[in-house]
């Protein structure tokens, strides 16, 4: 199993840049076990990622720190609070995205966002003003009168966010939010996202887009089969993971058969996509001196020689599937 | 504690604005009572004393309950339940705000049964004040065992068939509709396992001063200590329903 943390990314209690501290946190579904033992901090202001694959736990890990799961051992805190004991002080500084949009269907959006608001303690001069800032920052104003179930499903995800940022939370947790968005609405979701950060509010982002999330966090957690398997920075992660790279390569008139080049010194795999010939490798130079030799016998030209490293989805993969 | 009073009132007002209008509240909250009294009524060519209390305590907990039934499964159903969860409320303030919604729409149903009591039955309620008492007691103890069974079931398909499973028997067994002294023994030991037959006896007494097997200090005194031990209860299993 890859285990890999980087520096200051041990659970530190008495770090006071530790927003969400989480140790040995488990939760078991009968003879299930979901998330198993994971540790980690989560500091002000940064936004971190938690990936994983289908089934990895991302969700429940999410739902035990927001107080929707039980958890079945470890502890976690948020602002030095419990989540178990102090629920209800929690509760008041987080603002949760759900996996689904899940406001009150024969609400209007409007309406939908005042309840959050009451809900949350807001007071009552403010709410509308919130609500009706909210509304026309996520681009909903025109549809305010509008009840829930009539919006469509970007829409709904957007009034979704909006609902759980009412009160300003000091810590965003948004589970898949861009699940079913169009790429418009993902990138006016990711600018309002580091536009969050730069107003000082902490982000737990659980995604499927492994791209994004490397490009926008700050620290990424990867999670599979319940335990976190690797944690640090986008860039550390690239680094440690993929020391080597990646040589990409188009052949002319043809490229050589795959076997051929997987016989290669210093190739540890090959694939082909759309003549593109992926080479995965632990030493790029003997790679492309082998390659050249080989366009030399066979009088082929090389058409495209590239070497880069993995990329994020690649990098997951790696990393997911060496767990 | 006044900040959780506040937002149970916040979660009725929501529930109100969303559920009042669906058609199970509307058919079985609504119509169903008033239509079930208005058959008595001409069936009998009137209303009798005895019957009217029955009338009425069988409309605030069929209006009651079919409130919480609609609220609290759809929103389970849907997902939006889970809302709730997320706000820093107790579960007692969840209980309490679903009860609220629920209380509101029993005392809506009641309102025309009321009327009809008023118009055909030959004496008016004997004590007005204790009447009034006693229908919002019986009201909350009818939501607040609305608002528990509605979080009991597991499947939210079957809601109004459970509930009416659970309802269609206290009809006959509460003492609302055939008075519990013409009962046999074993009969009349179920009735008393019933919230309803509490309710009843107390608007009975209220209404016309009369009751069949439950002093009025006992029916009064029961409907009240169930009203709080089903809130109590919900809260508990709100919390046991987390998975």
């Amino acid at each position: 199993m890859l285990n890999l943390y980087f520096r200051g990314d041990d659970v530190l209690e008495n770090d006071n840049a530790c927003v969400i501290v989480v140790e040995g946190l488990t939760k078991k579904y009968g003879d299930l076990v979901a998330v198993k033992e994971i540790n980690f901090c989560v500091r002000q202001g940064e936004i971190f990622g938690f990936l994983g694959p289908n089934g990895a736990g991302k969700t429940s890990t999410v739902r035990m720190l927001c107080g929707l799961t039980k958890i079945t051992s470890g502890k976690a805190k948020i602002y030095g609070y419990d989540v178990v004991r102090n629920h209800k002080n929690v509760k008041r500084i987080i603002g949760v995205v759900p996996e689904s949009s899940n406001l009150y269907w024969d609400l209007t959006c409007l309406d939908n966002l005042l309840f959050c608001g009451e809900m949350f303690g807001v007071p009552r001069e403010e709410r509308l003003s919130r609500a009706i800032k909210l509304l026309k920052s996520f681009g909903l104003w025109d549809k305010r009168n509008v009840k829930f179930k009539n919006l469509s499903k970007g829409l709904k995800r957007r009034l979704t966010i909006a609902a759980a940022l009412i009160h300003n939370p000091k810590i965003l947790f948004m589970d898949e939010p861009t699940a079913g968005l169009d790429v418009f609405s993902k990138r006016m979701l990711w600018n309002k996202i580091l536009k969050l950060k730069e107003n000082g509010v902490t982000i737990f982002l659980t995604t499927h887009n492994v791209r994004e999330a490397f490009e926008i966090c700050d620290r990424i957690a990867i999670i599979n089969k319940g335990r976190i398997v690797a944690l640090g920075r986008p860039w550390e992660l690239k680094r440690a993971f993929s020391p080597k790279g990646i040589v990409e390569a188009i052949f002319h008139p043809r490229n050589p058969k795959v076997e051929e080049i997987s016989r290669l010194r210093g190739v540890i795999g090959v694939v082909e996509e759309k003549g593109l010939l992926k080479i995965i490798t632990y030493d790029a130079v003997s790679v492309l001196e082998e390659i050249a030799k080989l366009a030399k016998s066979r009088r082929l030209d090389i058409y495209l020689l590239n070497v880069r490293g993995l990329d994020a989805e690649e990098l997951f993969v790696k990393i997911v599937g060496g767990s | 504690m006044f900040s959780e009073i506040e937002k149970a009132f916040y979660i009725a007002k929501k529930d109100l604005k969303e559920y009042y209008m669906k058609p199970g509240t509307i058919s079985w909250g609504l119509i169903f009572p008033f239509v079930f009294s208005l058959a008595f009524m001409i069936r009998r060519g009137g209303m009798s004393v005895w019957l009217a209390p029955g009338m009425i305590s069988l409309a605030l907990f069929f209006g009651s309950t079919s409130m919480s039934a609609m609220a609290i499964v759809f929103e389970r159903r849907i997902d939006s339940f889970e809302r709730l969860l997320l706000f820093p409320i107790s579960y007692v303030c969840i209980a309490l705000g679903k009860s609220l919604s629920s209380f509101v729409l029993g005392i809506i149903a009641l309102i025309p049964v009321l009327i009809l009591a008023e118009i055909f039955t030959s004496t008016p309620p004997l004590n007005p004040l204790l009447l009034v008492v006693c229908v919002l007691l019986a009201t909350f103890t009818s939501s607040t065992f609305g608002v528990l069974l509605s979080f009991l079931i597991k499947d939210p398909s079957q809601t109004m068939t459970i509930f009416n499973i659970v309802r269609f028997p206290m009809m006959f067994l509460s003492n609302v509709i055939i008075s519990v002294n013409t009962f046999p023994q074993i009969l009349k030991i179920i009735s008393l396992l019933m919230p309803l037959t509490y309710i009843t006896e107390a608007i009975r007494y209220s209404y016309s001063g009369i009751y069949d097997i439950i002093p009025p200090y006992m029916s009064l005194s029961v409907t009240a200590i169930l009203g709080i031990l089903f809130l109590y209860l919900s809260s508990l299993v709100i919390k046991r329903n987390i998975p």
